[in-house]
């Protein structure tokens, strides 16, 4: 006779479900409106009478010991810390932009294990620890601007990928470089559905061509404003690409592989004639649904700022046009 | 409801549609309306204003369900909110996304097909506030029910406008055409005798 006895994972296990459905519902609820004083108004007042949070934990960071990059870095006025955390896009976490500074406190990201694998010589393991310690880190100012038009300016610390990938010695047949993000549906909200998701296939994946992720302005990026990084900007760590719409600049990185063929991307796969592989910050190539030329830079001074700048190709990065130079733009946006 | 009732509930609509504008554009003015308080003021006044036209259509029969004929008398004031919400909407795409970039706005007019449905469901709301007092109902006569009606198109062009102007998270717009699509249901009478008489019409 069979008799299945409940061990004690199980039990905590279907608590931790009950959570999760609670939370899930209220994604939902919040999604659409109901809770509108609190997910419009995301301010601190008004999440005094956000009843419905339950904020025991916090997502802790720590300081990180880097050195300036001035050649790498923009000295343009910063975006502030508090809006580089609470304005994000981050679907795993839930689709509205304040969502993931709400929905990603309980994160975990110790331990954490990120591979880097394919075409290589030499395949690595990276833990936590070994995230922030395996190369120095450096300070890098950089705009960032994001394929719905708004932009910020954001002191990031990390090292470039190009020291990664020569750690792993890529092969010659190595032509391109996959990046995937945490599958984990039990700790993020957005994977489990796709109401709160924004209906993209989970994990979410990204892709490079080897010559752009071995550019010395590509970046692994492990913390910002000098502190390892937040829950709901990727952590533990992430790729910056400035030269590319944010979405391209992949979060919570768990999968690094080297490929002769090239990776699937995420928004390229959910609306192909939206977002292309390439991706490159680009006044003159259209959203089919709203223009590009112009970015509302994301600082301070509120509604009243005149923050509406133009938007520059490559982001402002012109050393990389010649990754570009036999390349159509426009048909490969 | 007694005539100082309807005055008081009136007074509360007032209030509850004005004081919430009030105060999201204090928040947004000190940058206390999250990240970016452009896009959330868009938001606010675009929902609101979908909120309360969907509430406008409402009234006349939630006042025969709860047999409460007065209730009908909030519908202008509804529907006129309704439109000032969408025009502070309209308004707020110029000054604080465009920044006055005027020749921005007739491109995006023309070019982006979920601006140009809500440009056109704004000038629906628009001619239909203008029309919206007692005199026009009695200069208009026949007319002014049949103009009126365009109000259904108004609310399915808003959804899509609403639908079109997302990037993938899709939940909450398809909410609201169910709530359109109910209320149209719920008017159904009125719209197949207004669909019988277009065919008659073009017979
Ligand atoms: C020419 C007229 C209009 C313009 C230029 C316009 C502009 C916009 C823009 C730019 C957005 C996207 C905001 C964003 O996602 O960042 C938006 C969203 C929206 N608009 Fe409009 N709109 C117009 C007319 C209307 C009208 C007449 C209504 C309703 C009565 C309306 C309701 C909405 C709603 C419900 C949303 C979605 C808000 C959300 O995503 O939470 N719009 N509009």
């Amino acid at each position: 006779m069979l008799i299945k006895v409940p061990k004690k994972s199980d039990i905590s296990e279907n608590m931790v479900t009950d959570q999760n459905v609670y939370q899930d519902r209220r994604n939902i609820l919040k999604s659409m409106g109901f809770f509108s004083a609190s997910a419009l108004l995301a301010s601190p007042s008004a999440k005094a009478i956000d009843w419905f949070s339950k904020k025991e934990k916090v997502f802790e960071t720590a300081p990180l010991t880097h050195n300036k990059a001035p050649s790498f870095s923009t000295d343009e006025t910063l975006t502030p810390e508090q809006k580089v955390i609470s304005h994000n896009n981050f679907y795993e976490f839930g689709t509205s932009k304040s969502d993931p500074i709400e929905n990603a406190q309980e994160f975990k990201v110790d331990p954490w294990s990120m591979t880097i694998e394919g075409l290589v010589e030499n395949p690595i393991t990276l833990g936590y620890d070994d995230l922030l310690s395996s190369f120095p880190l450096e300070e890098r100012i950089y705009r960032l601007r994001c394929v719905e038009a708004w932009s910020m300016v954001i002191p990031w610390n990390g090292f470039p990928l190009a020291s990664l990938l020569n750690k792993a010695k890529p092969l010659g047949s190595a032509k391109y470089v996959a990046f995937e993000t945490l599958y984990d549906p039990k700790q993020m909200p957005g994977q489990r559905s796709r109401f709160v998701g924004g209906g993209i296939d989970y994990p979410y994946v990204e892709g490079l061509r080897l010559d752009e992720a071995m550019h010395p302005l590509t970046l692994m990026s492990v913390g910002l404003y000098g502190k390892t990084l937040p829950a709901q900007n990727g952590a533990p760590i992430r790729l910056v690409v400035p030269w590319k719409y944010g979405f391209k600049s992949i979060k919570s990185v768990v999968k690094i592989k080297l490929t002769d063929r090239k990776p699937p991307t995420t928004w390229n796969i959910l609306a192909p004639r939206e977002y292309g592989f390439y991706a490159n910050v680009n006044p003159k190539v259209d959203h089919p649904r709203w223009s590009q030329a112009r970015e509302r830079r994301i600082t301070t001074g509120g509604l009243f700022s005149q923050n509406r700048i133009p938007t520059l190709p490559f982001n402002g990065y012109e050393e990389v046009a010649d990754l570009y130079k036999d390349l159509n733009l426009r048909r490969n946006y | 409801m007694s005539p100082g009732r309807l005055i008081w509930f009136k007074v509360l609509i007032h209030l509850g549609a004005l004081l919430p504008l009030i105060w999201t554009f204090y928040l947004a003015s000190i940058d206390q309306l999250g990240g970016d308080p452009v896009e959330s003021l868009l938001h606010f006044t675009g929902i609101s204003a979908f909120n309360l036209l969907l509430l406008s259509l409402l009234t006349s029969p939630l006042a025969k369900m709860l047999k409460q004929a007065a209730l009908i008398k909030v519908r202008r004031l509804l529907g006129l909110y309704a439109f000032f919400y969408a025009l502070v909407h309209f308004l707020s795409f110029i000054f604080f996304e465009l920044q006055f970039e005027w020749q921005f706005l007739i491109a995006e007019i023309i070019d982006r097909p979920y601006i140009t449905v809500g440009f056109v469901a704004l000038l629906i709301l628009f001619s239909l506030a203008l029309t919206s007092t007692r005199k026009s109902q009695i200069t208009l006569g026949k007319k002014w029910q049949a103009l009126h009606n365009w109000v259904y198109l108004a609310g399915i062009l808003i959804a899509l406008h609403y639908i079109w102007s997302v990037k993938s998270d899709i939940l909450q717009p398809v909410i609201y055409w169910v709530l359109l699509l109910l209320v149209l249901f719920m008017r159904k009478d009125k719209l197949d005798r207004w669909l019988k008489k277009r065919k008659k019409n073009l017979a």
